[in-house]
């Protein structure tokens, strides 16, 4: 019996499109720009239902963040959303001088996140934003596993935090397993399964992987804490020195380079807290290519196997 | 005209409080901090709707500069306007001041709208405030100053095609055309000319100035003020480092400060120049 159930498998884009959907009509404040892929990215949340609200600003991130940032100015509460490699990268400066040095409420949308974009290739696969974004004072990370934790970060977005946030989700559909009861609070993590042996820090898609490895170990007498890294920043310090203290060595996993990712993140938590033998999955500093999502999941080792091998790993460097 | 001589002495006034403030500081761009002292001062002390005493006043005109870099001219009208003492000038640049050498909001400095200084992204926010205005039916007008050479950022045209697309005319763009930056003139370092054109073509009404005579910045502002259901840009030819002749046009004062020395030199120049006004 499986510690946890697929209630249904969608995309997390979903969550940030019902999300938004619900805050917007909740908030007149809250206004959505578009750039292009309106649809695509779940940004159809506002502009379907508030036309007057949306504004198209065409294929033109670095106007679009910085026409946000102008906005929050006037008290809105705009969202920005678009694929997550170019609404980052590509206005990086913009997000840093206009947004976060400013300490803007503008809130950021990272669609198609992760290799899992699949046949698109490279060029649309997201695997350094987190690594950028971390190092921008007062911007918030939000990486929820799941589309139901998707539609609760686009809440926290507007509840919790004045700050700029940033929501990195994904496209490909994926199991929706976490409890619709559940908090979701800026800051925090979320323990899902209990266990001695190991404990598995993972963030995004690779939430449900881990809780898959936790499974196939558990046929093999190991047994995994999993923990949900769904607050990347502000990151959960207290539980990840408590689970560290139960398990004596760590594996970190995400859809990301591990070179400045969520793996990071723990990583400092840990050197800094509690140092402990610790293994990391994620993209090995290179890029990926075309091909099925679960099939670049594998081949870049950021699946089940590539976390299980990990945690045997980490458990003979105790 | 009393007006008119009230405008000059305070542009004066501006002028011998940003070499001053350069040469406490030691850094700092000079040129352009000059050239500008005539538009902000028919900007703070004529054409702005705004209150000193209530810097956060909802239906004030916001000015976006967009051109950080040229923060002393902002810092020293923004004084004499009355938003903080005319001693604080002198801190500029210095460790723990609210006047930074770009301007930075998160230090408290009244009046300051925002933060800036990497260039091309001030059209963006002035955009994005006059769209913010208009949807919450707030009457103030948003003035973005760009530098010449800041036109060279393409995210200026990305904002340049939102602002006409969804037709600003709360919005006036001031472009100080001063045609020089730090490596020479813009004609030789990258062409932006024909600058007109390039903006009518976006869809913008433009307008052009003698940006160092205040008669003239005032009827320009006169002229653009009534234009409906387009955004606004004035184009405004400046003298990088007006008001010392030594210095005037000579790309090399754009991002230099003055000696002590120096400074003396330049404030009996500037003197000079407005007795013989």
């Amino acid at each position: 019996m499986a510690t946890y159930t697929i209630k249904q498998i969608v995309p997390t884009r979903l969550g940030f499109s019902k999300g938004l959907h619900a805050v917007a009509k909740q908030y007149p404040q809250v206004v959505g720009i578009g750039s292009d892929i309106t649809n695509s990215v779940g940004m159809d949340g506002i502009a379907a239902h508030f036309p007057d609200r949306f504004y198209s600003l065409g294929i033109a991130e670095q106007n679009a963040i910085t026409v946000a940032a102008g906005l929050a100015l006037t008290g809105k509460i705009p969202f920005v959303a678009s694929y997550a490699t170019f609404i980052v990268m590509r206005t990086l400066d913009q997000l840093r001088v206009s947004v976060c040095y400013n300490n803007l409420p503008v809130k950021i949308g990272g669609a198609h996140a992760g290799i899992s974009v699949g046949p698109d290739g490279a060029t649309h696969q997201a695997l350094e934003d987190i690594a950028a974004l971390r190092s921008l004072p007062n911007m918030i990370i939000l990486s929820p596993a799941d589309a139901t934790q998707t539609e609760k970060a686009v809440w926290a977005a507007v509840e919790q935090t004045n700050n700029p946030v940033y929501i990195r989700y994904g496209r490909e559909a994926m199991p929706d397993f976490t409890n619709e009861h559940e908090e979701f609070i800026i800051g925090k993590s979320k323990i899902l399964t209990e266990g001695k042996d190991c404990v598995i820090y993972a963030t995004g898609h690779l939430v449900w992987e881990a809780l898959e490895a936790y499974e196939i170990l558990k046929q093999q007498n190991i047994y995994c804490t999993v923990l949900n890294i769904y607050s990347i920043k502000p990151i959960d310090i207290p539980s990840i020195i408590q689970t560290a203290k139960i398990c004596q060595c760590a594996v970190t996993a995400e859809e990301h380079q591990i070179m400045g990712g969520m793996g990071s993140a723990v990583v400092e938590v840990l050197a800094t807290h509690y140092p402990i033998p610790t293994e990391m999955v994620g993209m090995n500093d290179c890029f990926g290519e075309s091909g099925q999502p679960l099939e670049l999941m594998r081949k870049y080792h950021m699946d089940r196997m590539a976390i299980v091998e990990a945690v045997k790993k980490a458990i003979q460097r105790k | 005209m009393e007006n008119f001589s009230f405008l000059l002495q305070t542009s004066y006034k501006i002028r011998k409080s940003i070499i001053e403030m350069l040469a406490e500081a030691g850094s700092g761009h000079l040129g352009g901090s000059l050239g500008l002292a005539d538009i902000f001062t028919c900007l703070y002390f004529s054409e702005l709707k705004h209150n000193p005493n209530n810097p956060s006043w909802e239906e004030r005109d916001r000015l976006i500069l967009s051109i950080g870099h040229v923060a002393p001219v902002l810092y020293a009208t923004l004084a004499y306007a009355g938003y903080f003492d005319t001693k604080e000038l002198l801190s500029l640049r210095k460790i723990n001041s609210r006047l930074q050498g770009h301007p930075g909001k998160d230090k408290g400095l009244p009046g300051i709208e925002i933060s800036s200084g990497s260039l091309g992204q001030g059209l963006s926010i002035a955009t994005g405030l006059a769209l913010g205005l208009k949807s919450n039916q707030n009457p103030a007008r948003v003035f973005c100053i760009c530098g010449d050479g800041e036109l060279q950022e393409g995210s200026i045209w990305e904002a340049a095609m939102a602002a006409a697309h969804y037709k600003l005319d709360n919005l006036i763009c001031i472009v100080d055309r001063n045609g020089v930056q730090i490596d020479g003139t813009t004609s030789e370092v990258m062409e932006i000319e024909p600058l007109t054109l390039k903006w009518a073509a976006f869809g913008w009404y433009v307008s052009t100035t003698n940006g160092n005579n205040i008669a003239d910045i005032l009827n320009t502002f006169d002229e653009t003020r009534n234009i409906l259901s387009k955004p606004k840009v004035i184009i405004a030819s400046t003298s990088m480092g007006k008001g010392v002749k030594s210095i005037e046009n000579d790309y090399r004062w754009h991002g230099k400060a003055p000696s002590k020395e120096q400074a003396l030199q330049f404030l009996k120049e500037l003197e000079h120049g407005y007795l013989h006004y």
